[in-house]
């Protein structure tokens, strides 16, 4: 069977792979000139935290999200040392209803998470730890599933425009992120802002959201003395422009988290917007002769295992998943 | 109660802000009973019609929506956003916030009364995010405000009403206005208290958009703001410092 794949960001990868995995035919259309440059998964944070997650996603993000902590780690280099959840003091109550709200946590005192991360020793008096989950490079993870593709015999067309050049395939799976909203009219996007720090000052090795009543920030290790930190989450389908209010949430954020991020350099500042449904959950629905695979939201690089793995049974196999068929 | 010669049935106002998802935030609108919503417009977002997407979510809930101007430190950028907020939504109420305080949020009363009377001028039907001081809300009601929303305690707090007497002296004192309590309500008993003072209506958010069970927590408050309406219509028994037993004790039998 000879399958298109439109849209060269994490969705539309993974499910090439699974694709191929499953003996089809494969190419993948991008509308853009090289990868990943207008894909929203090249701002992500790549957490790979299902529990984290559950504080305000649905269960079934959860669930799905389990997968990604086994597929990742086959296929390119994801790390498991876990993630923590901090709060400053004044937000101790943030850090308890997170707590009533997940599970799969430990929780550590001021000495623990000193022994877990010593650049944090004596910053914060209570932390919760998600032992079993991991984080990976969003940037790096596309290019190696790219190759991988390639290896495998997975062309990916760059600037194609495939509703201009209909592909010639026995059958479309378009995961092309918000710019599906043309065949998805209840898709929206939800605009988030990052920038990449590098601060060799400090050192911590798994990610870290910082709870605070009006804005959960993280800040993710990318190895090398480099950090993200992410992500606002504003209701806007705008996918450029960053403004400075949001720099300066994203700043304090380090800046709470070790006073050293001050003397941090700026590398970039980034923003896209991610494509959502009404309930904020992925869904794979038929279009006519296409499959459309899309809403990831937030959870790109944690549910686009599970999704794709869907979308390849339901392709090959004819299989049927009402979890996300809504 | 009427606001703006707007007759409403409900006496909940729920603000959209911080629900896990717009799903979840239309269930609770729903289970609220309320018939308007606020929706913060910030400016980015009116830009272009960039938040389109959320909006027409908000408009198929089928309710009236009061804008607000979450976010303004000064009067400037207060009338700037309800000019937007005015051509987003297509309508002329505006609850004004313009805030004075990062850390607490409280609202910049100067900067309030000097937005509000351009906003007046203008036409806008200005609801104000104030405190509970009376001078004021003289001075808000002056610009032309017809609507008073004086603080319960801090936004985002959940501490209930900080300061009842201050509120029941702002009732007592404009028994005509409509009154309502804006932020600070935690719990359906803290908007059941505001309701027993005489308020008019209760204004809140995160109570219900960060509750386990926003829903039910909505369909919580709708039934704790009829139970106060209806004690401050049956007019509540005062309270006395000593017990006065409900059954009088004088010729009980075999009592010492």
């Amino acid at each position: 069977m000879r399958v298109a794949v439109i849209g060269a960001g994490v969705m539309g990868l993974t499910t090439a792979l699974a694709l191929r995995e499953q003996g089809a035919d494969v190419e993948i259309l991008e509308r853009s000139a090289s990868l990943a440059a207008e894909a929203c998964s090249r701002f992500a944070g790549g957490m790979l935290a299902p529990w984290c997650e559950g504080e305000s996603a649905e269960p079934l993000v959860v669930r799905l999200g389990q997968e990604a902590l086994d597929y990742w780690p086959r296929h390119v280099p994801a790390e498991r040392l876990g993630s923590l959840v901090l709060a400053q003091r004044r937000d101790a109550p943030e850090l308890d209803r997170f707590a009533r709200r997940t599970d799969r946590f430990e929780r550590l005192d001021e000495a623990a998470l000193g022994e877990l991360e010593p650049d944090l020793a004596g910053r914060f008096a209570r932390a919760l730890f998600f032992r079993e989950e991991g984080h990976l490079d969003p940037r790096e993870t596309l290019k190696l599933l790219a190759a991988k593709l390639e290896a495998a015999g997975v062309p990916i067309r760059f600037g194609v425009d495939a509703d201009a050049n209909a592909p010639a395939a026995d059958r479309i799976v378009d995961c092309r992120g918000l710019a599906a909203q043309d065949r998805l009219p209840d898709l929206r996007g939800v605009k988030g802002e990052m920038l990449i720090l590098r601060c060799p000052d400090v050192s911590v090795s798994r990610p870290v959201r910082l709870l605070h009543p009006r804005f959960p920030l993280y800040i993710v290790p990318r190895g090398g003395g480099v950090y993200m930190v992410g992500a606002t989450s504003i209701e806007s389908g705008e996918r450029s422009r960053v403004t400075a209010r949001s720099m300066v949430e994203l700043l304090n954020a380090a800046y709470a988290l070790h006073p050293a991020f001050a003397e941090a350099e700026i590398l970039e500042i980034g923003s896209d917007a991610r494509p959502a449904f009404p309930d904020n959950l992925p869904r794979i629905r038929r279009d006519g002769d296409r499959l459309m695979v899309n809403g990831l939201y937030r959870h790109g690089f944690l549910l686009s295992p599970a999704l794709a793995r869907m979308a390849a049974d339901i392709v090959m196999n004819d299989v049927s998943f009402p979890e996300v068929t809504r | 109660m009427k606001a703006y010669d707007v007759e409403l049935g409900s006496r909940l106002l729920l603000g959209t802000a911080q629900y896990p998802s717009p799903a979840i935030l239309a269930d609770a609108v729903r289970a609220s009973g309320a018939e308007v919503v606020t929706v913060s417009l910030r400016r980015e977002s009116g830009r272009d019609r960039a938040g389109q997407g959320f909006w027409d979510l908000i408009r198929d809930l089928g309710v009236r929506v009061l804008p607000n101007t979450a976010g303004c430190h000064t009067a400037k950028e207060a009338v700037a956003t309800a000019q937007m907020a005015r051509e987003v939504f297509g309508t002329a109420w505006i609850k004004l916030e313009v805030i004075g305080d990062h850390d607490t949020l409280q609202p910049d009363v100067f900067g309030l009364v000097e937005a509000a009377g351009i906003l007046c001028r203008e036409g806008f039907e200005v609801f104000p995010y104030t405190t509970e001081d009376l001078g004021v809300a003289d001075r808000l009601l002056e610009a032309g405000c017809r609507v008073l929303m004086p603080w319960g305690a801090p936004i985002g707090s959940g501490r209930g009403l900080s300061n009842p007497y201050g509120l029941r002296t702002m009732r007592a004192r404009f028994p005509d206005v409509p009154l309502v309590v804006d932020a600070g309500i935690g719990l359906p008993s803290h908007a059941a208290q505001a309701m027993e003072l005489g308020y008019d209506a209760v204004l809140l958010n995160t109570a219900v958009a960060k509750a386990g069970d926003p829903a039910a927590m909505a369909r919580a408050f709708r039934q704790a703001i009829e139970a106060g309406r209806a004690a401050w219509l049956a007019d509540p028994m005062d309270a006395r410092d000593m017990a006065a037993p409900s059954t009088p004790v004088l010729g009980m039998a075999f009592r010492e």
